[in-house]
């Protein structure tokens, strides 16, 4: 489904990522850990299309488009989907004006008719409601005022509702309690299946107990250094990354 | 008739006052002395000090020469027919209406309902016929102030507008709607919108204040008298839709005893040119003042809103959040003044203007002024000027919002923080319904030019 081939970026003429390497098949889901600054979020942003995030080499392929010739809006209707570390707050819109914006645009952009808002209200609704979300969350302003925790039920909310085939989930579980980790999990794992692959960047392999990946890879000074299966994450948190860390630990 | 000197610095001042002359006879309550009296010294205040100039401290940055140079003559007598009246509420929570066309009352446009014990709803006008007592303890006597030209010659010149009148303890759930609609029609007309509120204790309403304009060059200069005795609690709502040509003025002036509480917002996105000034007074504790805005204004526009707020007594609170967006080659200006005198301890007083300037040649002129007197008080101010944030527009669309919606989105957004101010839902629902079809029609001509 996705296919990342030597890719370099910079950001502020900084080099960030120096050549990742991956292949993610349909429906698999693939994690990523690494040390802080190793570059995951910078990888999530170029998938995403962030402007400032320049990419110097290398190819990024989904379903066979090239991924980094389209505009941010373009990737996410051709599937993309990133939860983001640090969701943005936005003052004044509400969650539901959020939603049913973005979800009738992707609509829109697939030649499907929009949503009316009796039909938008059906759907949100029964997602709100398996995520164990309040749907007084709905009412309020994206995120403004929102816990850690909640910031990040609000971003597999939006995944939930805008049903992409590729998901890169940066750092999800972070700010999670123990039950709401399960819901998150739950929630991902519902979103499983074989028209849908996902990236999870985490730091943690509890999250990896709920959400089990079809492969592990450690990134770490920008590029793919190791690669496994879920066996990896349990030896990772034994032993940390000092392996990898060539030039941090000198 | 008393003889009316003109200075030089009044400038066509000459015209209103030759047309007070010749109309003063046959206006509204012209048998009545104590009015007349008033009128006259109204118009002997306009005469003297003519339209502000922009020498003038408080007009620096709006500037009147387009208005005072048209010959503004009495709208047409020819009633206009009208087929849908514009307001900011659904059917199901309309109340009592009075519709002004041109500045004229039209009764068969206007529905007062049921109205409760102790509530009037009344053209002005017709209350000077049938209850003058009520209105002469306060027309033309609510703070009047020198520097307010503009709301003398209103004084002077009126032919109609509302009164509302609420006795002691008389409750309203249901908002009344003014509707001001300026035609214009083959020369520019000037009409004087006048209204009248007195909140006797205790008593509560909400008042929608709509100017709305079909279009036209016409001028409209507004005078609003606002009395809020002791725990009344105002709920006053305006909404400033004047036709593209139009340019609107309006002096509010307010009153307030002991623990009243006023909840203002004024949503202005019409006129080429207007100005709306508050001037809150808050005589004794108690008060809660609030007075908020939104404007968005595009093209040419000039839109400049002025507040003075009096803190004249200890233990009162006033608090004023506008926010603001300006395109094309648009002009705003806030001018916020707060007044803590001397014994007005405990004030606690909060002013904040954010403007988004959407091109490089808008321009928006903020000026705070706070003049403090007392030394136990809590105030400040703030003013923003920016853009859109990056990091949001890339939020949006990453979810798939292109960025022109991305961008009319956070637009949206961002009046709306402050029309999230408006305390009663179905007004700032309505309100954000206007703000919402601003930016519709702002984006089809967007799209239209493209
Ligand atoms: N605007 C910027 N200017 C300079 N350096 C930057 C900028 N943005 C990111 N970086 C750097 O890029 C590196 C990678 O950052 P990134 O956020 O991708 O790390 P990460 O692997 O996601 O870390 P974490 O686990 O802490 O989330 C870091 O060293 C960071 O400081
Ligand atoms: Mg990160």
């Amino acid at each position: 489904m996705l296919e990342i081939r030597n890719l370099h970026a910079t950001v502020d003429d900084k080099p960030i990522l120096k050549g990742v390497d991956l292949v993610i098949g349909d429906g698999e889901v693939h994690a990523i850990m690494g040390p802080n600054g190793a570059g995951k979020s910078t990888l999530s942003y170029v998938l995403a299309g962030r402007e400032g995030y320049e990419v110097t080499e290398g190819e990024v392929l989904f379903r066979g488009q090239d991924v980094l010739a389209m505009e941010p809006e373009e990737r996410a209707a051709a599937g993309l989907f990133l939860a983001f570390q640090y969701p943005v707050e936005i003052p004044g819109v509400t969650n539901m004006t959020f939603l049913k914006t973005a979800l009738n645009s992707l609509r829109r952009g697939r030649g499907e008719p929009e949503l009316d808002a009796m039909q938008f209200l059906k759907l949100v609704k029964a997602k709100t409601k398996q995520l164990g979300m309040s749907d007084e969350m709905l009412k309020r302003f994206v995120n403004v005022g929102f816990s850690g925790g909640e910031k990040k039920r609000n971003e597999v909310l939006q995944m939930a509702v805008l049903d992409p085939a590729f998901c890169v989930l940066d750092e999800t579980d972070s700010g999670l309690d123990i039950d709401a980790l399960r819901i998150v999990a739950d929630g991902v794992n519902a979103l499983r299946g074989p028209g849908r692959s996902m990236l999870v960047i985490t730091h943690y392999q509890r999250l990896l107990d709920y959400i089990v990946p079809d492969r592990v890879h450690v990134l770490a000074q920008g590029r793919i250094v190791r690669s496994g299966d879920k066996e990896l994450a349990q030896e990772l948190e034994r032993k940390g990354y000092a392996e990898f860390a060539a030039d941090e630990a000198a | 008739m008393a003889s009316l000197e003109t200075s030089p610095a009044a400038g066509s001042a000459g015209h209103w006052v030759d047309r007070f002359r010749s109309e003063a006879a046959g206006l509204p309550g012209a048998r009545l002395p104590w009015l007349l009296e008033r009128r006259q010294a109204a118009i002997q205040r306009f005469a003297e000090q003519g339209f502000p100039t922009r020498k003038v401290e408080a007009w620096r940055y709006t500037d009147l020469r387009d208005v005072a140079r048209l010959p503004f003559a009495a709208p047409p007598a020819a009633a206009v027919g009208i087929d849908r009246l514009p307001s900011v509420l659904d059917d199901a929570s309309r109340g009592p209406r009075l519709v002004f066309v041109d500045g004229a009352f039209r009764a068969e446009l206007s529905s007062a309902g049921s109205l409760p014990e102790g509530v009037t709803v009344a053209s002005l006008a017709a209350a000077l016929e049938t209850m003058p007592d009520r209105l002469e303890p306060h027309l033309g006597r609510v703070r009047p102030s020198p520097d307010t030209p503009l709301a003398a010659l209103n004084a002077a010149l009126w032919t109609d507008g509302a009164f509302v009148h609420l006795a002691r303890g008389a409750a309203l759930d249901r908002p009344i709607e003014l509707l001001f609609l300026g035609v214009g029609g083959e020369a520019p007309a000037a009409h004087h919108p006048r209204i009248l509120i007195v909140a006797e204790a205790g008593a509560e309403a909400t008042v929608i204040e709509h100017h709305a304009g079909l279009g036209g060059v016409y001028f409209s200069n507004a005078a609003v008298e606002i009395v809020a005795e002791a725990g009344a609690r105002l709920h006053h709502y305006k909404l400033q839709a004047e036709g593209a040509e139009a340019f609107h003025v309006a002096t509010t002036t307010l009153a307030m005893d002991r623990d009243a509480a006023y909840d203002g917002f004024v949503l202005t996105q019409g006129a080429r040119l207007s100005r709306s000034e508050l001037r809150p007074w808050l005589g004794a504790p108690g008060i809660e003042c609030r007075l908020s805005g939104a404007y968005m204004v595009a093209g040419r526009q000039h839109a400049d809103h002025t507040s003075v707020i009096d803190h004249a007594a200890p233990h009162c609170t006033s608090r004023q959040v506008y926010h603001g967006v300006i395109d094309d080659q648009a002009r705003a200006v806030f001018q916020g003044r707060i007044n803590v005198h001397q014994d007005a301890q405990k004030t606690d007083g909060y002013q904040l203007n954010r403007a988004l300037l959407l091109s490089d040649q808008a321009e928006i002129d903020s000026k705070p002024e706070l003049e403090i007197f007392a030394d136990d008080v809590r105030c400040s101010h703030g003013a923003t000027v920016g853009d859109l944030d990056e990091e949001q527009i890339f939020y949006l669309r990453a979810r798939g919002i292109d960025r022109a919606a991305a961008r009319s989105l956070l637009i949206a957004g961002f009046l709306m923080q402050a029309v999230e101010e408006i305390r009663i839902e179905a007004v700032r629902d309505g309100f954000a319904e206007k703000v919402r079809g601003w930016l519709d029609a702002r984006a089809a001509g967007e799209r239209r030019n493209a």
